[in-house]
């Protein structure tokens, strides 16, 4: 340990001990357990408490106050936890007494204390500490405390409850950990006395009647299994599958959610998955549960590597029970077999989904949702039901709209229930999105088009609907094959396009700004693939899309006009730009889009507008857009400018990300975007041309970069740094710094930067020559920034031994005041 | 005056003095009109006759040609209709446009049924809200009612504005012509849809004058929320706000016993009115529930987006938007809308004008009624600020409001431009010249925002059309959804609503969501039918003098409950029951002073003590035995006991209340028997 802790240890100990003392916040406490842990790992406890008798005199103390805060008290626990790790360092308490009598009843477990939970918690987390060697072991089992942290699963405290079966699961490892290879049979005979016990409890626990406590047992075997790898495993779960496998048979299965954790964490288990048995216990919990309760665990079954299957096609046909259920139901007669043959018209289904509405939403949505993941994986099931599945999650959208006309009672009632139902509606549409990934006959994209379309167009669409609808809309977009032997779009496409540009127009007119904030999205989205596409091109600019994006450049919600600079910058990019306004219309000018969001970046009063327009700007200059590509000096001079005087750190982020893309096209040096690398003289890249130089001068690149260099915020200041740095490798051979650095603007310019850098940074820079620049850029020590910028900027603060004196100065313990300030 | 607590009331009612009353029947209800959210209905309740709204159904407009304010060519040309065989005798009062058939004549109205009863018996007229009372004139001035009419402020004056308004756009385009022709069932017959469908021509009725309006009016009595009014000593009606629009009302109508609440055209939706009070609906015996939402399928919200996206998008292409509708209700809301969507849709520079007789009366008394609005708009006013923002448009002239398409309006008029303005049908009001004017070109575009008419229908008669045409109903009254969870709220024991409620839509027959779904399920009406409220009157309040409390002794026969015979006489009027001590007995009165009826005094005939609980059978049994009866056998029954007297040859049959003994004519045995059983019961 350091000697100034050392030092201050005794202190802090006296304050800790000192009820009249209000101790500082829990963090503090906190980050002196995670220094005392840090110093015990390093190096031996004993001889920290030898060393420092200041810390056993506290733990001592704690027994005997009766007035000590909770707080203070848990500390005590977990610390001394943290020493009692080490096995000869716990002898050294155990003699004490200190031990049995800070864990036993003798301690806070006997008196008004432990009602506290925070008490309860150091107790718990203080024996999870120590419980590392075999003496633990033995205190733990002669002192009754495994007793107590049973009795501590069903704690009035969630926290505590959890960490008690943590404990549990983690005596149980160490205990059987002891025994030879961890080889351990069924019988009890073959456990450690220990072990044994906790196993009983267990076992007690799963055959209680009472559903906390099975539920108890259920997530202590789950932590197990997933957890603990030893062979003993093997053992336990021969020992307790019938005790499991015994859940099922009653009627409701009790605690079913965390029975299914435990089952798929068995399953999970490298150790375990070959048992027969399991798959069998599988097998039969998906049917016993209920639809609702057994579809997470079928989802499971299906993403296991190695299954048998059977058991994987008993958990799928689960999972598209639901939607079998609707296609039959929504059936107008009897057609081929749907999604599932024999499985449809499951009746605990059918009686699940028409129980109530929420029955039904939450069987619909867990169903989608569940089939959502199991599409993109590799392992799903095979052959995939692509066309059945895409039938009924239309079915399902047509239900909902209200526009399905099912003869059925069953579908009447479906129909009742689930009418403008959202949840249902976004979840249905996330799966359609996940469904464009597949190949489906053209018939059914139709419809696909067409009920996306109604939702498009539906005023009865939320904004969240809307927003599910663009995005499931692009992803069956960007999956339409192009025409064969021709690289425009194919004429479905094109129909539906025709169709879909007047809905997003008159989406963009919306009052409601999340939904002209999706129309935006998606039109960006759209353009990025398919700008180039001519049959998209004249479809956009035959429409008032690209006047309506413009116009939405001055919209009141900053969230509509990011997202419009982006989808402008987007349509600019591929030269589709708004027709000019009509002449009788009045207020309409059209001025060009870069002075538009130059203005934006300039005089917008939020960031996200000014992001976005820095984005566009970066993406403009790296892809030579043709309004930059005109005078690109003048472009970056305007757009550094602007951007240095912005409050967002983002947004000069930003400019330092657009100046790099300069620097590279100024250079010629495309791909070389490791700044790190420069630092090296042998990887040096050739030298700057003392143009290129200049051109960054007239350009005040530099100015923009050393202001930046001591910006407030620290990923500014690194970007700078590291810009800068490559800007000192690359100027090198530009003029001797001798001579540069005695001309006066170079000093004036030094000055200047330590103005800036002790925080005055009003005055500008003024315009540098190369030379002063190249001088500036070698006296200023940019490798000691990025050193001290790569630190936290906690990092002073950090420090244990200012944590101490914090801790000290909180309560005015210390003469003077050598706190950090925060 | 003291009060009879329930204890000895129920002594009273046991007595069998007044138990005839329970047999009268105490609600009845008459529906006079089959349009369920324009209703009238005539409620009987205990002695009087409450009429629920006088809503006018205006669709029969739709029929008629419109009344253009300039001389239209196209409409004045329109060819004659005439029968399959040639047969022209109808071309003067029918025209052809489009394919349909029209009545070239001044528009009439269907009237509420008249016959059903004598509308002079009615007692007092409730109105819920301002589109309720629109047949009000031909009820009050054409049948004799001599009655009340009950209405909130806002409503009377908004109600007013529609009248005058409806007077206004009719009066000032005089039409000579008057058809009736048609009307005659034979001809009726042979004209195509929808003339030959149209149902009781003979009542339909043109438009009343100003007249009319003030005089019925006249009549009306206001009224604030939650105001307790007194009708005859035997009913209370109490309005209650129904949050639909300004000063709208549902109706509470109470006896002391009894509770009918009549609910008609209220909103759960956050407008601009003050919201719907639901608690007060509880505990009611029968809800009347009218009014909902005419699109149920079409959320408000969803509409108001289409309204303004499709109002941005034709403005933006330099076209005109048209928006057909009432001078109050949904267009503050539109109005509001509009003032927080124009700048960010790039629209401050468009000119938006409100037209009609009663714009300017109509945009200031809803800054004036600030106790009847929602809770935001009622702390404006005492910030100050108008509660709506429709002021500042008028301010910053972006709104601008005109009686007429004649004088300012004409020197102020540019385009494009956004123009709301009346009759919703079509069919008269400046409306009609918008429509010539603006119809041939594709630019421009009307959007409907008023459910009342069918769109397809107001338009048939500018056939062909070139403007875009856009349906945004905007209704904020009650859906089925909402309905659901109110009843859930309050519970009443009957559900009484217009049969159009209680199955889905004809279009929409699988739609099972679209209807009243309650337990038990509800009772439908529908036009010109008359149904029997389904509450039984199972008691009566009676009060009772003070001296004649004081001289009852009541017995308690078992904690809490007491009795106490009582003999008085029973004084009834004004539905009002008074019990007053007897007179003291006549004296014997010589001479020849006549009789009179209200002297007649009752007898008071000496009373058998009454009798009070219950025989326990094994000890009953035993005594039966001490007194010497034996081979005694007791049945149970579903009902009681009988108890068999073998040897007597007897037979005691005991049940909860009453018990029999049967014997074959030995009276000295009864007597006998019958001293035993009433050893086991109370007297008093």
């Amino acid at each position: 340990m350091d000697p100034e802790c050392s030092r201050l240890l005794p202190a802090l100990c006296a304050v800790l001990a000192d009820p009249r003392q209000p101790v500082a916040d829990d963090t503090c406490l906190e980050k002196l357990l995670d220094w005392f842990t840090t110093v015990t790992e390093a190096g031996s406890s004993l001889l920290l408490l030898q060393e420092n008798p200041c810390l056993v005199e506290l733990l001592f103390h704690v027994l005997k106050s009766q007035d000590l805060s909770s707080r203070i008290l848990s500390f005590s626990l977990r610390l001394a936890g943290i020493f009692a790790a080490q096995e000869n360092c716990f002898q050294y308490l155990q003699q004490g007494e200190l031990l049995p009598t800070l864990f036993g009843e003798a301690g806070p477990l006997g008196g008004a204390a432990w009602t506290a939970p925070t008490v309860r918690s150091g107790w718990v987390q203080g024996l999870r500490t120590l419980a590392r060697h075999p003496s633990a072991l033995r205190f733990l089992a002669a002192r009754g405390a495994v007793d107590t942290i049973f009795s501590l699963q069903g704690d009035s405290s969630l926290f505590v409850a959890s960490a008690a079966g943590q404990l549990l699961v983690h005596i149980l490892d160490l205990a059987m950990r002891g025994t030879a290879e961890g080889r351990c049979g069924p019988q009890a005979c073959d456990w450690p006395a220990c072990a044994q016990k906790v196993v009983c409890h267990i076992e007690d626990s799963l055959c209680s009647t009472a559903t906390p406590q099975v539920t108890q047992a259920l997530n202590v075997l789950t932590t197990v299994f997933g957890h603990c790898h030893g062979l003993w495993t093997q053992g336990l779960w021969v020992r307790l599958s019938p005790l499991v496998a015994r859940l099922l048979e009653k009627d409701p299965v009790p605690a079913s959610h965390s029975l299914v954790d435990l089952l798929l964490s068995v399953a999970r288990s490298s150790v375990l998955s070959s048992d027969h048995g399991l798959w069998e216990t599988l097998a039969q919990t998906l049917s016993h549960l209920s639809p609702t309760q057994a579809g997470p665990l079928a989802l499971g079954i299906l993403e296991l590597q190695d299954c048998p299957q059977a058991l994987r096609t008993q958990a799928f046909g689960l999972l598209l029970q639901p939607l079998a259920c609707v296609l039959e139901a929504a059936a107008q007669a009897p057609g081929p077999p749907g999604l599932l043959e024999g499985a449809a018209g499951d009746s605990m289904t059918v009686d699940t989904l028409l129980s109530s509405r929420s029955a039904c939403v939450g069987l619909l949505c867990c169903a989608l949702a569940h089939l959502g993941l199991l599409q993109p994986l590799p392992q799903r099931p095979s052959p995939w039901p692509q066309v059945p599945l895409l039938g009924a999650v239309v079915t399902v959208l047509r239900l909902c709209s209200g526009s399905a006309a099912p003869t059925s009672d069953v579908g009447g009632r479906l129909c009742a229930i689930l009418v403008g139902c959202g949840r249902v509606q976004r979840a249905a549409l996330d799966f359609l999105g996940a469904l464009s990934q597949g190949t489906s006959p053209q018939e059914l994209v139709t419809q696909v088009f067409s009920i996306l379309l109604e939702y498009l167009m539906s005023p009865e669409s939320s904004s969240m609907v809307l927003k599910k609808a663009f995005q499931a809309t692009l992803r069956w977009l960007l999956r339409s094959p192009k025409s064969p032997g021709c690289c425009d779009l194919d004429p479905h496409t094109q129909l539906f396009l025709r169709e879909l540009l007047p809905v997003l127009q008159k989406r963009l007119c919306s009052p409601c700004w999340e939904v002209r904030d999706s129309g935006l999205e998606f039109l960006t989205q759209m353009t990025r693939h398919w700008g180039g596409q001519a049959g998209f091109r004249q479809a956009l600019l035959a429409s008032e899309v690209p006047e309506l994006t413009m116009q939405l450049l001055r919209d009141p919600e900053s969230y509509v006009r990011a997202s419009a600079v982006t989808a402008t910058g987007q349509l600019s990019s591929w030269g589709l730009r708004a027709t000019p306004a009509s002449p009788e219309r009045p207020g309409a000018e059209q001025e060009s889009l870069l002075g538009e969001l130059l203005r934006i970046l300039s005089t917008d009063s939020e960031g996200f507008p000014r992001r976005a327009a820095m984005q566009v700007f970066t993406e403009w200059l790296r892809d030579g857009h043709a309004d930059v590509a005109e005078d690109p000096e003048r472009f970056v001079a305007g757009v550094l400018q602007a951007a240095s005087r912005d409050l967002d750190w983002e947004v000069r982020a930003q400019g330092l990300e657009l100046a790099l893309v300069f620097l590279e096209q100024l250079l010629g040096q495309r791909g070389s975007r490791c700044p790190y690398a420069v630092g090296l003289p042998e990887t040096a890249p050739p030298g700057m041309p003392a143009q290129a130089l200049q051109v960054l001068c007239r350009v005040q690149l530099f100015e923009f970069a050393f202001r930046a260099l001591f910006d407030c915020d620290r990923p500014v200041a690194r970007k700078s740094c590291d810009l800068l740095l490559f800007l000192r490798a690359k100027a090198a051979p530009c003029g001797s710094p001798q001579e540069a650095g005695d001309s006066p603007t170079a000093a004036s310019a030094e000055a200047m930067l330590q103005r800036w850098q002790a925080g005055e940074q009003g005055q500008p820079l003024g315009y540098l020559e190369p030379g002063a620049v190249v001088a500036v850029l070698r006296s200023v020590d940019l490798e000691g920034l990025r050193d001290t910028l790569a630190e936290s900027s906690d990092h002073v603060e950090k420090s244990p031994q200012s944590l101490l004196q914090d801790m000290l100065a909180a309560v005015g313990v210390l003469g003077e005041n050598e706190a950090d300030c925060y | 005056m003291g009060t009879i607590d329930s204890s000895i009331l129920w002594a009273l009612l046991f007595k069998g003095g007044f138990y005839g009353m329970r047999k009268r029947e105490v609600g009845e209800k008459y529906c006079l009109s089959g349009h369920p959210t324009l209703p009238c209905n005539v409620l009987k309740f205990k002695s009087t006759t409450i009429m629920l709204d006088c809503g006018l159904d205006m669709t029969s407009t739709l029929n008629f040609l419109p009344l253009p304010l300039v001389q239209s060519p196209r409409l004045s040309n329109l060819p004659g209709w005439s029968l399959k065989d040639g047969n022209a005798f109808l071309d003067k009062e029918l025209k052809e446009c489009s394919g349909h058939v029209f009545v070239d004549s001044v528009p009439e109205f269907c009237l509420p049924e008249t016959e059903l009863i004598d509308l002079s018996t009615v007692d007092v007229i409730l109105i819920s809200n301002y589109h309720c009372m629109m047949a009000l004139p031909y009820i009050t001035e054409h049948t004799g009612f001599t009655g009340t009419v009950y209405a909130t402020e806002p409503t009377v004056q908004i109600g007013r504005l529609l009248m005058e308004e409806l007077v206004n756009f009719i009066e000032r385009v005089p039409k000579a012509q008057s058809a009736s022709l048609w009307k005659n069932k034979d001809i009726q017959r042979l004209l195509p849809s929808p003339l030959k469908d149209a149902v009781e021509v003979s009542t339909w009725r043109r438009c009343y004058t100003m007249q009319e309006v003030n005089s019925a009016l006249s009549k009306i009595q206001l009224v604030g929320y939650s105001q307790k009014i007194e009708l005859f000593g035997a009913v209370q009606v109490t309005p209650l706000s129904s949050g639909y629009a300004l000063g709208s009302s549902n109706w509470i109508i109470q006896s002391h016993y009894e509770k009918v609440s009549y609910v008609s055209g209220s909103s759960l939706l956050t407008t601009h009115p003050q919201p719907m009070d639901q608690a007060s609906l509880k505990n009611s015996d029968v809800l009347i529930l009218t009014g909902l939402t005419q699109i149920p399928t079409a959320n408000p919200d969803g509409m108001v987006g289409e309204f303004c996206s499709n109002l941005a998008l034709t403005v933006r292409n330099g076209g005109n938007v048209l928006v057909p509708c009432y001078p109050s209700g949904v267009i503050y809301d539109l109005l509001e809308c509009l003032y927080q969507y124009i700048d960010s849709a790039g629209l401050s520079s468009i000119p938006f004008y409100f037209i009609s007789p009663v714009a300017n009366s109509s945009l200031e008394f809803s800054q004036i009624f600030a106790e009847w609005l929602c809770h935001n708009k009622q702390t404006k006013v005492y910030l100050p600020e108008p509660p709506f923002p429709h002021a500042e448009l008028i301010q910053t002239n972006k709104l601008k409001h005109y009686p007429s398409i004649h004088g300012d309006f004409s020197n102020d008029f540019r385009q494009p431009c956004v123009v709301f303005t009346g009759h919703p049908s079509l069919r008269f009001g400046d409306v009609v010249h918008f429509m010539e004017l603006w119809g041939k070109s594709s630019l421009n575009t009307v959007i409907f925002t008023e459910p009342d008419f069918s769109y397809l229908e107001a338009l048939a008669p500018y056939q062909p059309l070139a403007m875009k045409c856009i349906y945004c109903p905007i209704d904020t009254r009650l859906n089925f959804i909402q309905v659901s969870k109110l009843l859930k709220e309050v519970q009443p024991l009957h559900v009484v609503c217009p049969e159009q409620y209680t199955q889905p839509p004809p279009a929409q027959s699988h739609r099972m969501d679209l209807m009243i779904d309650c337990q038990p399920p509800a009772m439908s009406y529908r036009r010109a039918e008359v149904l029997a409220l389904p509450f039984k009157r199972r008691y009566e309040k009676i009060e009772i003098m003070p001296e004649l409390a004081d001289s009852l002794v009541p017995m308690e026969i078992k904690p809490g409950v007491s009795l106490a015979t009582v003999s008085a006489v029973l004084h009834t009027k004004d539905n009002k029951h008074v019990l007053q001590p007897p007179p003291r007995p006549a004296q014997p009165t010589g001479g020849k002073k006549r009789k009179r009826a209200s002297d007649d005094i009752p007898d008071c005939k000496v009373l058998k003590p009454l009798l009070s609980g219950s025989i326990p059978v094994e000890q009953f049994v035993q005594t039966l035995e001490k007194h010497g009866f034996s081979d005694i056998k007791v049945e149970d029954t579903a009902k009681g006991h009988i108890v068999l007297l073998q040897e007597a040859e007897t037979l005691i049959q005991i049940e909860e209340d009453s018990t029999h003994i049967i014997c074959d004519n030995d009276e000295m045995l009864r007597v006998r028997l019958r001293d035993l059983v009433l050893k086991f019961l109370q007297k008093f």
